[in-house]
């Protein structure tokens, strides 16, 4: 063997040799990190996956918003016309979240019945808005 | 009458782009001195017929002319002058026309500074670039016209979405497109040296200048984009790993492995190959990346006008700009094969690790941003969250910490690794000492933060120290490079701070409440509303104190514009030397006056950018060795030549 | 030879790639049906704005109809009320507003500004008619066929280009 080719030898298993790590890593990153998106319908239907987190997209369903007294938590439903589920989240709500507005929320369910959410995530649509936001300003600005 | 001139003024530079495409490189195959030297001026027109239409738009909207569709879409009248300028870029369409405007400017600046090329390497170079316009250009005319017109004329505009009523949205995709425009020139180069064949230092040295000002540009682009979601946004977050983000992110990685590399193929006659695929790689990525950005086929939480005709548009351009490249590359590489062999024992090694690990960090960043569309493939609905790649992007900079400081203590050519890996020893104690006396102070540390901290030390330590044995004196290429280095460390270990002893806490709080968090004391006096041009505000009171003592009094504003039926938080930051306080309004909760409201507490996290500052500023002083050298080259060049007129 | 293999790897996983992106673009291509699609008209009584008594479902039974969404509070709206207009005054289909989460004032006011392209304007103030609709949000239009069957949704605002693509082209499937 050449000097040449032995080092290249070398370079190039050590290139294979980082490779197979980063593929090491990179498959359980992958495997532990994938979220899968469920709808409403999806849920009821008990097609979910179990003790892992997910992320549950739909509408929030008109008059379902509720918030517990004096605390951040809230409940509302998310539905996609075809079946509800009940989320529970404890925080703020971002600014675009409205009841009859599209959401996903990332969570898990904590029974058959409830889908408890870490984060809440409303889409910023500039062009497609539905009219509550313009009513509660219109409601506040006469006191 | 205005939007037709802007664009007959397309039209014009629709025209002109073909003829840079097609003149200069006829010319080059038929060795057509005359058609090559067209090249250089039809570069400055095109310039100026773009420029010109741009200019246009800009007027159309200080005018208000709501004739013009995208004005009338981005604009009021209530939008004050400021805004309704930047508006001309607000949006999908304008911004494409800026896009093409930066190229257009960068065409003409390559062909003012390339004094150092032959007229068969510029021409070629110019065409490729004029082939990139050209498909901009027509992006801009047939699928994102700005200067589309409406009747009837409406009487108000729809107004400027406010998320980029904003100094830093105004000013992140400009320079973003000057990095992407930039990158295209280190392409065009590949491509021109892919056709020709032949490749040199001075050419790759002539390239590697504009790589680190486009590079420069996207550092700055990408520290705006993330200074402006952590204080508009109201999440107080700096990075999420969204799709639109690592659309950005995909070319700098890409690029920065490029400027590595370079500093090989500069030099000496190797990785010659792996140079010029790079530089592809890179600059593909950013069409790639305005592709998801703008085609909406990735779900992102910021918003972009999706349009399935624009995407197939992108696509298109993709695979003739990078399925071009590549498929010369595949035939035409080993024509560039690298003759000089390099020592395992070199610095050259080393930068030839980092390319690679910065590499590798590329392809996670895409494979987790397009894997959701594999999945879609097969009826599967799922995404990658953010902790994959803030795992990945941990794992990947372990070892280029690791091997930072030895790649500048190495020597070019060949060394000596042991008695180099020897020298680094006190830096090594020296970074371990820093982490424990950090670990005591601020502990407990997780694994994650220790890890961040470390390795900046360890890169700081060592590339100060390099810095005061250096023998003679600092050029600027290794002044550069230090300053660079030390931006590295410094947000290593800033975003290690940020991100592990970070407070975040949604509170509910009535008027008069006071509640502690981190040590300070936050009492809420209230809210009351505010009104600005065109925005109403609901504006809370948080005085902020420290043992009694007040610091400050902050004012965050939930902001409500009328126009666009659009809500927005305005987060009030106090910004201190060692950490922010960050305060934002979530919600009225009940009619007594109590609000949700969130408080942030984040240690250095200006350090972070700062040190993303300091990095670019490395790239740009790194600019004058360059010129330096060149100089050297062009007397070296014309006495050789002298010395081939008396032979 | 062997050369020109390594050269290709490039090549090859970008062709991969780009495969991948023209195929999700045309799974985005094909727009989200709505679960109403091939099904009747949910049940409606509703209130005219303009004329006196109520209207249901079975009122507009036997010719094909449009459902207009819109309101006067909803700057889409205004953007595609000339096409509604040149839509509705061509004569090919009736054109039905619901005037929805509005303002008897301020929906009459607009009207008067930008003229009344509708044929009937039903009034929908509660909003509990756009549920049954799924209604997202305005503007939002649904062709109706003359048996009460909902062909076709288009979400967002009415253009010529989906005007001329899909409600057009439809609505001759209809007759």
């Amino acid at each position: 063997m050449t000097p040449t080719r032995k080092r290249r030898l070398i370079l190039i298993s050590l290139v294979i040799f980082g490779v197979a790590v980063a593929t090491a890593i990179f498959l359980t990153a992958f495997k532990d990190n994938m979220m899968f998106f469920k709808s409403p319908t999806e849920v009821s239907a008990q097609d979910y996956p179990q003790n892992r987190s997910f992320r549950l997209g739909g509408m929030v369903k008109e008059g379902s918003l509720k918030r517990i007294e004096n605390s951040l938590k809230v409940q509302f439903d998310v539905t996609d016309y075809g079946a509800d589920v009940a989320v529970e989240y404890e925080g703020i709500l971002p600014d675009l979240f409205r009841e009859g507005q599209g959401v996903v929320a990332i969570g898990y369910m904590a029974s058959d019945q409830l889908f408890v959410a870490e984060e809440v995530l409303a889409k910023h649509d500039e062009n497609y808005m539905p009219p509550e936001v313009a009513d509660v300003l219109q409601t506040q600005e006469q006191p | 009458m205005l939007p037709g001139i802007g664009q007959f003024l397309l039209v014009l530079s629709l025209l002109l782009a073909a003829a840079l495409t097609v003149l200069p490189m006829l010319g080059y195959a038929r060795n057509s001195q005359t058609l090559m030297q067209t090249a250089r001026p039809l570069a400055h027109v095109l310039f100026i017929t773009v420029m010109a239409s741009f200019v246009v738009l800009v007027v159309l909207f200080v005018q208000q002319d709501f004739s013009v569709l995208y004005v009338a879409e981005n604009s009021s009248l209530e939008l004050p002058l400021r805004y309704r300028i930047t508006a001309a870029w607000g949006a999908h369409e304008g911004s494409i026309l800026m896009w093409v405007t930066v190229q257009a400017l960068w065409i003409s600046a390559v062909a003012k500074f390339s004094q150092s090329l032959s007229l068969s390497q510029i021409s070629r170079v110019l065409s490729v670039l004029g082939l990139i316009a050209l498909g901009f250009v027509a992006f801009v005319l047939f699928a994102s016209n700005p200067f589309e017109t409406i009747f009837p004329v409406p009487a108000d505009g729809r107004d400027l979405n406010p998320l980029l009523q904003d100094f830093g949205m105004i000013m992140h995709p400009p320079l973003l497109y000057f990095g992407y425009v930039g990158l295209s020139v280190a392409f065009a180069l590949s491509v021109a040296a892919l056709i020709g064949g032949e490749i040199n230092e001075q050419w790759i040295r002539w390239s590697r200048r504009w790589t680190n000002i486009a590079w420069a540009f996207l550092t700055m682009g990408i520290i705006l984009g993330s200074w402006w979601a952590y204080y508009e946004l109201g999440w107080g977050g700096w990075w999420f790993w969204d799709p639109v983000e690592n659309a950005s992110f995909l070319p700098w990685l890409a690029g920065t492995a490029l400027i590595h590399v370079q500093a090989v193929s500069e030099r000496k006659n190797a990785f010659r190959g792996w140079t010029v695929l790079l530089a592809i790689i890179a600059f593909s990525l950013c069409i790639l990346g305005t592709f998801l950005v703008r085609s909406g086929s990735i779900t992102s939480v910021h918003s972009f006008a999706a349009d399935p005709f624009r995407g197939i548009f992108i696509l298109v351009l993709l695979a003739i700009y990078s399925g071009g490249a590549l498929t010369l590359y595949a035939f035409r590489a080993n024509q560039l094969r690298s003759r000089d062999t390099i020592n395992l024992n070199s610095r050259e090694t080393l930068l030839l690790a980092n390319s690679l690990i910065f590499i590798t960090a590329t392809f996670t960043v895409l494979l987790g941003t397009l894997f959701p569309m594999i999945f879609e493939a097969v009826g599967k609905k799922i995404s990658v969250g953010a902790p994959y790649f803030g795992l990945m992007f941990f794992v990947l900079m372990i070892p280029m910490a690791v091997i930072l400081p030895l790649g500048s203590q190495l020597r070019w050519h060949r060394d000596d690794m042991l008695a180099a890996v020897k020298q680094l020893l006190p830096y090594f104690i020296a970074s371990t000492l820093l982490t424990v006396v950090v670990w005591l102070i601020f502990k407990p540390l997780n694994i994650r933060a220790i890890a961040g901290i470390y390795g900046g030390f360890w890169v700081l330590t060592a590339t100060l120290g390099q810095w005061f044995k250096r023998p003679g004196r600092a050029t600027a290429g290794f002044i550069g490079m230090s300053v660079a280095h030390v931006g590295v460390a410094v947000f290593l270990i800033a975003m290690s701070m940020t991100e592990h002893k970070d407070i975040e806490q949604d509170i509910l709080m009535s008027p008069g409440i006071t509640k502690q968090v981190g040590g300070y004391d936050f009492t809420f006096t209230g809210v009351d509303r505010v009104k600005q041009e065109n925005y109403q505000a609901q504006q809370g009171h948080v005085e902020v104190r420290r043992d009694g003592r007040l610091i400050t009094t902050l004012n965050p504003q939930k902001r409500f514009y009328p126009k666009q039926q659009m809500p927005m938080t305005e987060a009030a930051i106090y910004v201190g030397w060692s950490k922010d306080i960050y305060v934002s309004l979530g919600e009225a909760v009940n009619q007594e006056g109590a609000w949700a409201v969130r408080i942030y507490i984040k240690p250095m996290i200006r350090w972070m950018w700062f040190g993303g500052i300091l990095m670019l500023t490395g790239a740009i002083i790194g600019l004058f060795s360059a010129r330096i050298k060149r100089q050297e080259d062009k007397q070296r060049d014309h006495v050789m030549a002298q010395q081939l007129k008396l032979s | 030879m062997k050369k020109i293999v390594i050269t290709l790897i490039p090549l090859a996983i970008f062709v991969g790639l780009l495969t991948l992106l023209f195929l999700n673009m045309g799974y985005h291509n094909e727009t989200v049906p709505s679960p109403l699609i091939g099904k009747p008209v949910p049940a409606f009584e509703l209130p005219q704005l303009y004329e006196k008594g109520t209207l249901t479902e079975q009122d507009f039974l036997g010719e094909p109809w449009l459902l207009n969404v819109w309101g006067s509070w909803c700057p889409n709206c205004l953007y595609e009320h000339p096409v509604v207009t040149d839509l509705a005054q061509s004569g090919q289909l009736k054109v039905v507003g619901l005037n929805w989460k509005d303002e008897f004032e301020n929906a009459d006011a607009w009207l008067k500004r930008l003229g009344n392209p509708y044929d009937t304007i039903l009034v929908d103030y509660k909003g509990n008619v756009a549920i049954d609709f799924g209604v997202y949000g305005a503007p939002e239009s649904f062709l109706i066929d003359a048996n009460g069957i909902i062909v076709h949704k288009i979400v967002g605002e009415l253009t010529p280009d989906n005007v001329q693509n899909e409600i057009l082209p439809k609505l001759a499937q209809l007759k």
